[in-house]
């Protein structure tokens, strides 16, 4: 328990470029609620509550990447008022789907999708919170596992590390006793280079792992993306299986630059 | 012509069928082979139906395919995903819960009983795997209780195996394909000219018992040597083997070898192998509190020498690298285990090589090994 009993700890909850996802994983994570309201007290959550109290914060929960020159300015004060940040989802982790751009001229696309593009400011990059400030913990997925997000609270609470693996899909998949898709039915399945947390839903369903999760730890992209291609995936497809929700995680960016190239 | 002799009996399909309902008129749960997404594996089997008669796999490295068979044949498949060790040794469970009491705690001891379980379908590797799993969590200082209650009422039904996939290698471990030991009763199945039958044979007390409840002819001396034929022709048409021939020695002067880049080039450290290996038991215990810090619990779950976590002690993993954790896991496998518990921790089932999603192969790394030796000492090597 925390040194002062008395003391609830401020939680704030900041939105950068994201669908809310991960923000609304709080609100979904139904059972627990009540005891997480009554621990922490929800200082600033704006999706939830018109109440917003001023800093500083004990955790600070960032979702969303960095896309315009305002949001940089915004997570730099962010940091300052949060003793714990802790950047949940892919979009704070890794930049998110629309990361995607960072291959591409966004200009190009602001020019299509508005019709006034003069009024757009975007930066050329969507990129992940660690690439600004320091973040003390990341919460992965797209979106976060709510269970998940609750043992980080339960753990912070406790003074205790919280209980997130940073090991692959496959030992959840191999737990709950699902087939392995991969050598099953040839699936091109990210699983084995992915970080569990989601607790293997897709391959549970007969489909491949799409990697919302982000890398595991020690991910040999390269290795599987060479596997997808010996499985009959031509070039596009296997750029396509890495770049979705993480595709700027170095790790996965990297595998599929190298792939590019080739 | 019908007899009472009941160690060894010859059974026809509906035999078969009463076997799967006497077992469960004595308050077994059965468990036995069925096809389930693509694939044949252990689930609860209510009838003869449930069972994959007509269906195999096929099955190479890092690749697994349902297959029709022409002939019917109930038992016409080799090892599937699933092993002994998911019921023995289960990959969650819960240990213990505990309730914050008036300053204190309290705790509470809530693990069900585990069901009377009989299996059917054993092959002899797993009957070997599951001796192997004996001796490391009961027969060691410490009993593993969990696994204890879980083995102690088994009842197994083996079956000799005729249909090695391309994977298996048990010849070379000398763990089959005929199971010698550890079963309650043993069939072998014969699919020729016409018949269908399994020689049955009891390896227990409690076999030979159940045995004399079942409609059975004595079996003719030639049906005993279509048995052996087809055992030593299963025997003989193993496509992978291994030289198992000074294996510990060539391990451990092998501990710098370059092959051990080649292969963290390769694996994933995924974890598959582990995870589907039957003798694999290595486990991680966590303990969780609630928010409001009134209940916590402690999970056990399968866990890898392949995670970061599994060698994490003060200030970090003990084996960071990929190429570390393969070593480690290989050199277990095939020689420190004999060390340790006098037998190599491997029993040719092929599960890892079938089941590693990017196809790697113990057997053709192994040999790699012996056809380059690079003979560096150990001694001052690297850790990495």
């Amino acid at each position: 328990m925390s040194s002062d009993a008395k003391h609830k700890p401020k939680i704030a909850v900041f939105k950068f470029a994201s669908c809310d996802g991960c923000q609304l994983s709080l609100l979904d994570a139904e059972e627990h609620l009540l005891a997480v309201a009554g621990a922490v007290d929800i200082a600033y959550f704006p999706e939830a509550s018109r109440r917003m109290l001023k800093g500083p914060y004990d955790i600070g929960l960032v979702e969303g990447s960095v896309t315009t020159h305002h949001d940089a300015q915004r997570i730099q004060q962010a940091r300052r008022q949060c003793r714990t940040l802790v950047t949940i989802g892919a979009c704070a982790t890794a930049g998110g789907i629309q990361a995607l751009r960072n291959w591409n001229d966004v200009n190009e696309f602001v020019s299509y999708v508005y019709s006034n593009p003069d009024y757009i400011q975007t930066l050329k990059q969507s990129t992940p919170i660690a690439e600004h400030v320091p973040v003390d913990f990341e919460l992965r997925g797209c979106p976060i596992n709510k269970y998940q997000l609750v043992e980080f609270i339960a753990a912070t609470l406790a003074g205790r590390k919280p209980n997130i693996p940073t090991y692959s899909v496959c030992l959840e998949c191999k737990r709950r006793a699902a087939i392995c898709v991969a050598v099953a039915r040839g699936l091109a399945c990210l699983g084995p280079v992915t970080q569990a947390g989601c607790g293997a839903i897709c391959p549970a369903y007969g489909r491949g792992c799409y990697g919302c999760f982000g890398p595991m730890e020690n991910p040999n992209a390269k290795a599987l993306a060479r596997r997808f291609a010996e499985l009959g995936n031509d070039r596009e497809q296997i750029l396509r299986a890495f770049r979705n929700f993480n595709a700027w995680s170095w790790q996965f960016r990297a595998a599929t630059e190298e792939r590019e190239q080739q | 012509m019908p007899t009472r002799s009941a160690s060894a009996a010859a059974l026809s399909v509906s035999a078969l069928a009463e076997l799967i309902s006497t077992l469960q008129a004595r308050g077994y749960q059965v468990i036995g082979p069925a096809v389930r997404d693509g694939t044949i594996v252990y689930s609860p089997i209510e009838r003869l139906e449930d069972l994959p008669a007509g269906f195999s796999m096929e099955q190479e490295a890092g690749a697994c395919r349902l297959v029709k068979r022409n002939d019917g044949a109930v038992f016409g498949y080799a090892a599937g995903p699933r092993s002994l060790k998911s019921f023995f040794h289960p990959a969650e469970i819960k240990l213990i819960s505990a309730e914050r009491d008036n300053g204190t705690f309290r705790i509470v001891s809530d693990a069900p009983s585990p069901p009377r379980t009989a299996f059917i379908g054993v092959r002899a590797c797993e009957i070997a795997a599951v001796r192997i799993q004996d001796r490391v969590l009961l027969e060691d200082r410490y009993k593993d209780t969990f696994y204890e209650t879980r083995r102690a009422h088994a009842f197994i039904v083996a079956v000799n195996c005729t249909a090695p996939a391309d994977t298996c290698f048990c010849a070379s471990t000398n763990t089959g394909p005929r199971a010698r030991e550890g079963f309650d009763i043993a069939l072998t199945e014969i699919v020729d000219d016409g018949r269908h039958v399994f020689l049955a044979e009891a390896g227990s007390a409690a076999g030979k018992e159940l045995l004399r409840e079942l409609p059975k002819a004595e079996p003719a001396a030639e049906l005993r040597k279509a048995a052996e034929k087809a055992l030593q022709d299963a025997a003989g048409s193993m496509k992978r083997r291994l030289d198992t021939d000074g294996l510990a020695q060539l391990l451990y002067d092998n501990f710098d070898h370059p092959h051990w880049d080649d292969l963290a080039s390769r694996c994933l450290c995924c974890a598959n192998c582990t995870l589907v290996c039957p003798t694999c038991f290595c486990v991680a215990v966590d303990e969780a509190s609630d928010v409001d810090g009134r209940s916590a619990e402690r999970w056990r779950r399968w866990d890898s020498c392949f995670t970061q976590s599994f060698s994490y002690i003060h200030g970090g993993s003990v084996r960071h690298s990929p190429k570390s954790r393969y070593r480690q896991w290989l050199t277990h496998k095939f020689a420190s285990w004999s060390d340790q518990f006098g037998t190599l921790g491997c029993v040719g089932c092929g599960r890892c090589i079938a089941w590693c999603p990017v196809g790697i192969d113990v057997t053709r790394e192994l040999a790699a090994f012996r056809t380059s030796p690079a003979a560096v000492n150990s001694q001052g090597g690297s850790h990495d």
